[in-house]
């Protein structure tokens, strides 16, 4: 039954994600933490970010390890199978029978009528994220969070692989116990 | 059986190199299957990529098991795909599974709490892209009526993406 859910979440959110990885993380997300509540927000968030800081492809990452994580290692072969094969074949099917399938009209305007669902899709996610992240962290905290990593990965093309292991090695180095609360009651008991 | 290993070494080092996911990894594959081992023209090439990118699923995926089959069948579409999931996906699981154990430390929380924001800026930024992709190729009215309706039914009526994305591809192949 579980083997079967992993099938039809993984098969469902790559087979409707036109336009590659980035595409089908807001399916994968509404799958994995909507439909079928494997996972809470802070673990996809946690998922996204090792997933993003590794090399390869994202989907088959976010796949192959949501499906070991629910299911084992079965359910880790079954999540990549059901996120590459269909689509695989289909490739392999359409190229060796018919060679002018990208120029077909309709099959252009599927393409481009889907971009900008996945942008509003996107955008829903962004804003969850968004809210979620308040549970962490003070609101002003999070808004130089924001600028500082827009500037380095929109501004200055830094790889955000790069600024996620940075962050998370600043998180296992730095002191446990000045945290800012901490550092306020430090503070005051000294003035 | 030589072929099965460049086949495996080529897309091993492709994909391991190719930070920032699929599209990422397209142009290093293409020098590596072009320039180096000719297994494909650039014009084929160019065709299969031009396929891959109307069919949905990963394309990184795509593209190996097709230049796979081409090179060595069936077992050569396995051989390449297998080099392009499993050693990151094995990374993958090795990471999380770190994190996973020490779920309750401190240091290991702060790292979720910590790494949240940058994952906002991505999407955000993958959101912008979206848009000002789908602007420039069909039009801001329609990238207004599509993100519209795509917001109402998916955040008002809690209609399932699927069948958004659905009317959505309907509404390409027979208007745009």
């Amino acid at each position: 039954m579980k083997q079967k859910d992993i099938f039809v979440a993984f098969f469902r959110s790559s087979i409707l994600g036109y336009g590659g990885g980035p595409s089908t993380i807001p399916l994968i997300y509404k799958e994995v933490v909507e439909t079928f509540k494997w996972m809470k927000d802070e673990e996809f968030s946690d998922v996204l970010a090792i997933g993003n800081m590794l090399p390869g492809p994202i989907n088959t990452k976010l796949a192959g390890y949501i499906g070991y994580r629910i299911g084992g290692m079965i359910g880790m072969i079954n999540a990549v199978l059901a996120t590459i094969l269909p689509t695989i074949i289909l490739m392999i099917l359409l190229l060796t029978t018919l060679t002018s399938f990208k120029d077909i009209k309709w099959v252009n305007g599927m393409k481009e009528s889907i971009v900008p669902v996945v942008g509003v899709m996107l955008g829903v996610l962004t804003w969850q994220f968004y809210k979620s992240s308040k549970s962490g962290l003070k609101t002003p905290t999070i808004m130089i969070h924001l600028i500082v990593g827009l500037i380095l990965i929109q501004f200055l093309h830094i790889h955000p692989g790069i600024i996620i292991a940075c962050l998370l090695l600043f998180a296992v180095f730095q002191p446990v116990k000045t945290t800012s609360s901490n550092s306020k009651t430090d503070k005051g008991e000294a003035t | 059986m030589i072929i099965y290993w460049k086949l495996f070494l080529s897309f091993l080092i492709t994909n391991l190199l190719g930070y920032g996911g699929g599209p990422a990894t397209i142009p290093l594959i293409k020098n590596d299957v072009v320039n180096r081992h000719h297994w494909l023209t650039s014009l084929d090439f160019q065709e299969a990529f031009a396929m891959g990118n109307s069919l949905p699923g990963p394309i990184a995926t795509k593209m190996a098991g097709y230049i796979g089959y081409k090179v060595g069948g069936l077992i050569g579409s396995f051989v390449a795909v297998f080099a392009t999931v499993i050693p990151s996906l094995f990374l993958m699981i090795l990471m999380m599974s770190i994190l996973y154990r020490n779920r309750h430390s401190i240091r290991v929380k702060r790292m979720t709490s910590y790494v949240k924001p940058i994952i906002v800026v991505l999407l955000g930024l993958l959101t912008y892209e979206s848009f000002s992709e789908s602007i420039l190729s069909i039009g801001i009215l329609q990238v207004i009526f599509i993100a519209l309706c795509t917001f109402l039914l998916m955040e008002k009526l809690k209609i399932h993406p699927a069948i958004i994305v659905f009317v959505a591809l309907a509404y390409g192949a027979i208007n745009l």
